[in-house]
């Protein structure tokens, strides 16, 4: 039955991979959302249910649901990028190998045989509920604010450039 | 056959933190190596992605709900900047009419 998990893994690398390698950015889009809901998976696996509810709802049903709809509003089928140049790759393998060598000499000397003592109600709606509301508060009213200040960037972003009053020296 | 809420019991926690670090990685080779800035922003939802991953994973291995909510604000944080950041992929394509990012060398539009 723990089989599961791998096959879950070994899905997920794959599609994130293909997000990577996929020339048409629309494909990159598709492999995503397979991935975001690979990850959900695993999250009703670790018992946090509520938060894969809310991984499909907010990354596969509105983050990516932006993404697809710049994809078609910006037309990008007459530029596909070619994978000629072999400096970045070269550059990317580099410091990819160091970053993984150093994430792997960190593992071996990390301490990771935990006991699991958890229990499998911690990722109920009460019980996030529950922490939610009476320990982070105050940063969730906080993230309440962050949405009105990305709102009105997106707002001031995206308006019509109008000519500004000549007569205010700028700078 | 076991419950499905008794699964993590079966697998240690190192297994999560490996694939944790393989998807940041990915999402690293991602951002490196592709030109076109929609895919490099995608490449960045990954990784996100695998640091919640983590961050679930002691969150349940601890039966503890901080770390979920903790992920809950990263994914609220992550809404907030996609939105920002493909408003302003539109602006430069706008401008500029393209995303490919070695072409983006100057700040005025």
């Amino acid at each position: 039955m723990d089989k599961i998990f791998y096959v879950l893994a070994a899905l997920t690398l794959i599609t994130a991979f293909m997000v990577v390698i996929s020339r048409h950015p629309i494909r990159s889009v598709l492999f995503l959302v397979a991935t975001f809901f690979l990850i959900s998976a695993q999250y009703i696996l670790l018992n946090a249910q509520f938060l894969a509810l809310v991984n499909i709802i907010v990354y596969a049903g509105a983050i990516m649901v932006l993404f697809l709809f710049v994809i078609m509003f910006l037309n990008l089928s007459r530029d596909l990028e070619r994978f000629s140049s072999w400096m970045p790759i070269a550059a990317a393998g580099i410091s990819i190998g160091g970053i993984g060598l150093l994430l792997l000499s960190a593992f071996r000397v990390a301490q990771t045989n935990v006991e699991y003592t958890g229990n499998p109600e911690a990722g109920l709606v009460e019980q996030i509920g529950e922490v939610l509301y009476r320990d982070f508060l105050f940063p969730m009213e906080v993230c309440s604010v962050l949405f009105l200040v990305a709102m009105i960037g997106i707002v001031l972003l995206n308006r019509k450039e109008r000519e500004l009053p000549s007569k205010i020296p700028l700078s | 056959m076991n419950n499905l809420p008794e699964i993590i019991r079966t697998i240690p926690l190192s297994h999560y933190v490996a694939l944790s670090s393989a998807l940041f990685l990915i999402g690293l080779l991602g951002v490196l190596i592709r030109k076109n800035i929609i895919i490099v922003f995608m490449c960045i939802e990954i990784m996100l992605n695998a640091v919640n991953l983590l961050m679930v994973a002691g969150a349940s291995y601890r039966g503890d709900g901080t770390g979920q909510v903790m992920v809950l604000f990263t994914m609220a944080v992550a809404a907030a900047e996609v939105s920002v950041g493909l408003a302003i992929i539109v602006m430069i394509y706008k401008n500029l009419k393209t995303t490919n990012i070695d072409l983006f060398d100057q700040m005025k539009g």
